[in-house]
């Protein structure tokens, strides 16, 4: 397996010779999930319209197998790549069956006539998406998820080694996505095909794919593996996101914080029994504090992000008196302190004076 | 059924269909043998169906029945015929470009378009005293068809909308009939003698070169346009998709136009416009077959368009005997319903 299989160098792409994004240098390695993300806009469909060979490319070359794309024919290419669209096909009087055998069509003769293989082969790849049920159906009479997997069994039955596909998770309920990119991820390690994608959804981003392309602005602002590419501060500049957050351990997508800078509440919780009560406080604008939390605790990460002060003591030790002052300063300065319920054991046994004290000053909800 | 494949599988769905297929195009085959013999039976002079046969095979038999089968009605049928057939494929080429059901020649304005560039043509020629051959009727009325097609291809292009696209065509027919009518007016009257009775659309006085004309013509497009049906069959998923199994779209695309072009040329030049056999044919056929695919709707629509002309033009001669009806009259009568129909089933589908 050649080291380079395809390769952007220095790619200028753009409508109508106008440059939208230049120098974009990628390296895609056989088999490998690349998937673009960025914000609307940014030229993700560009780039892949420019590497199927739909626009024009403006300047640099793209490399596949060393061959530079524009010389391979549109025949050669077609028994190589394939594509998932954007575009809504307006069909009349057609099957899924028959949706799928035109992937056939790079290997057919003059008239197109499809042999018992190919017809065949096109069930194969109905059952590949588990749409085996849907082939005799109308194509306009199914639903957009429908249509998504048929389509993507369209470019299974192509054979080809790169499968673009743009945005293929809109329209599809949350099932479906996980159905179709585990098909994806499937193909790409069991047969080592080459997918080449952009998403919207960055979680889903993060999980499947090998290779992160971020492109923002005019070009790509970083190209590399999601352990690389999901980080806080990296997908905050990316979509300019100011008014939330994304939390690159889960890959979960979290509101802006309560506004107001003083805690109005303060919330003692342990091991996750803290996130429904800080995301009821979030959702009625309530400012809070947490405490006190251990910085391993997943409660830890939500608190970090919606409350306005967090005390935290570093995992496994016993509560610091400087940790322990802290929090009955805020439980002062609160007017109401919610328990949602903690087990006390041997290291943070000093939990349970707090929560006498909180019990003392008459502010303690359960 | 034995072999066919498990039940739902494409073999076996393919082998339904084939069966359909084959009831279709035995229908239209039927259908076009009986309209040709009633078609050459009927008229003001009525001839036997057992006559008919010698006639045809052996030339035998009354003198003045020969002549009106083998110069009159024979040439006028076998031209009803293949330009129906012709008109049909054109539409059909041409709601494939548009991706739009409504497209065809007539309502697009290029038949009205060679129409114009016909007049112009044969009114010029006669000042100068010459006649009009077939071919530069046909390469005129070519001409016309292309210039409307540019025309609308400038203004409607991006259109995917059916009845901008409706409007755009109308429009253009329009201007081009004003023209039209401009160059009709300043015409000396001695010029123009052949004008009227073509430009109404009209199947009669055809005689054998004109058949051997639209043999040549026809025959040839046909054949091209068969052989692109894989590539039509593409081009029915976007351009998009037909670009990614390997067509090459901008040398289709101009294909596609030449053919539809070259067949609804050769119609107006010799038949003057006709109206809603384009979108008719092709939406019943493919009803009939119950798919779109090509290569049985190509065969099937150029079939079932000679029959639908062959049978409009048997109640144009017949209906008012021995007055005679445009062809367009009688076409727009069984068309347009249909044409109607299909707009309002289709805003229902999208509901």
């Amino acid at each position: 397996m050649s080291e380079k299989y395809f390769e952007l160098s220095n790619l200028s792409v753009g409508y109508n010779k106008k440059t939208l994004i230049h120098d974009i240098c990628l390296d895609i390695k056989k088999g490998e999930i690349v998937t673009l993300i960025g914000p609307n806009g940014a030229g993700k469909s560009t780039i892949l319209k420019s590497i199927t060979r739909q626009l024009e490319i403006i300047g640099g070359k793209v490399l596949f197998d060393s061959k530079e794309i524009r010389s391979i024919s549109y025949k050669d290419l077609s028994t190589r790549m394939a594509v998932v669209l954007t575009d809504r096909l307006k069909t009349e009087l057609l099957t899924c069956h028959d949706i799928v055998a035109t992937g056939r069509y790079p290997y057919t003769g003059r008239l197109g006539i499809l042999s018992h293989e190919d017809e065949e082969k096109v069930d194969n790849a109905l059952r590949a998406v588990n749409a085996l049920d849907l082939g005799n159906r109308d194509f306009n009479a199914i639903s957009d998820g429908q249509k998504q997997r048929v389509l993507l069994a369209r470019a299974i039955c192509q054979e080809p080694e790169i499968i673009i596909l743009d945005e293929p998770t809109s329209f599809l309920d949350i099932r479906y996505k996980l159905e179709l990119l585990s098909i994806l991820g499937r193909m790409a390690k069991q047969n080592c095909i080459t997918i080449i994608m952009t998403l919207h959804e960055i979680d889903l981003a993060q999980k499947i794919s090998d290779k992160i392309v971020c492109v923002s602005g005019d070009h790509v602002t970083r190209y590399g593996s999601p352990q690389e590419v999901f980080r806080e501060d990296i997908i905050r500049d990316l979509y300019n996101i100011d008014n939330g957050f994304f939390d690159p351990m889960f890959g979960s997508i979290e509101l802006m914080k309560p506004s107001g800078e003083t805690p109005e509440v303060f919330v003692i919780s342990a091991g996750g029994t803290g996130i429904p009560v800080f995301r009821e406080l979030q959702k009625t604008n309530t400012a809070f504090a947490a405490g006190i939390l251990y910085e391993n605790d997943m409660d830890y990460q939500l608190a970090r992000l919606l409350a306005c002060e967090v005390v935290t003591e570093k995992p496994f030790e016993a509560i610091s008196d400087a940790a322990f002052d802290r929090a009955k300063a805020l439980i002062d300065s609160c007017s109401r302190v919610i328990n949602a319920g903690l087990h006390i054991g041997t290291q943070n046994s000093r939990m349970q004076a707090l929560l006498d004290y909180a019990k003392e000053t008459g502010k303690l909800e359960m | 059924m034995q072999n066919t494949g498990a039940a739902g599988s494409f073999r076996q769905e393919n082998f339904r269909r084939r069966s359909r297929y084959i009831t279709v195009f035995a229908v239209l085959a039927i259908a076009f043998c009986v309209i040709i013999v009633i078609n050459i039976n009927s008229g003001n002079v009525n001839i036997p169906i057992s006559r008919i046969l010698d006639i045809l095979f052996t030339r035998d038999g009354d003198p003045k029945e020969v002549d009106i089968i083998w110069t009159i009605r024979l040439p006028r049928i076998l031209m009803a015929a293949m330009l129906g057939g012709a008109l049909s494929l054109s539409g059909f080429l041409l709601q494939t470009f548009f991706e739009n059901p409504i497209a065809g020649p007539f309502v697009l304005g290029i038949s009205s378009g060679a129409k114009m560039v016909v007049a112009f043509t044969m009114i010029y020629s006669m000042s100068l005293g010459y006649t009009m051959s077939s071919y530069t009727m046909i390469g005129a009325a070519f001409i016309g068809s292309l210039m409307s097609i540019g025309f609308i291809l400038l203004v409607a292009r991006r259109i995917k909308n059916m009845a901008a696209l409706l409007v755009a065509g109308i429009m253009i027919g329009y201007i081009c009939s004003a023209v039209t009518d401009f160059i009709v007016t300043f015409a000396s009257d001695s010029d123009i003698v052949n004008l009227h009775g073509w430009s109404l659309g009209s199947f009669s006085g055809m005689s054998w070169s004109n058949v051997h004309i639209t043999v040549v013509v026809v025959g040839m497009t046909l054949v091209l346009t068969f052989l692109c049906s894989k590539p039509i069959g593409a081009y029915q998923l976007g351009e998009a998709y037909a670009q990614s199994i390997g067509v090459n779209i901008k040398f289709f695309r101009i294909a596609l136009i030449l053919l539809s072009s070259i067949f609804s040329a050769t119609v107006t030049a010799f038949a003057g416009p006709i109206s809603f056999v384009g979108i008719a044919v092709p939406f019943l056929i493919k009803g009939a077959l119950g798919t779109s695919k090509p290569i049985v709707v190509i065969p099937a629509t150029f079939v079932g368009g000679g029959v639908f002309c062959m049978f409009c033009d048997l109640i144009a001669r017949l209906a008012f005997a021995p007055l005679e009806l445009n062809i367009s009259t009688v076409t727009s009568i069984f068309g347009a319903p249909v044409v109607i129909y299909m707009m309002i089933n289709r805003r229902r589908g999208m509901k």
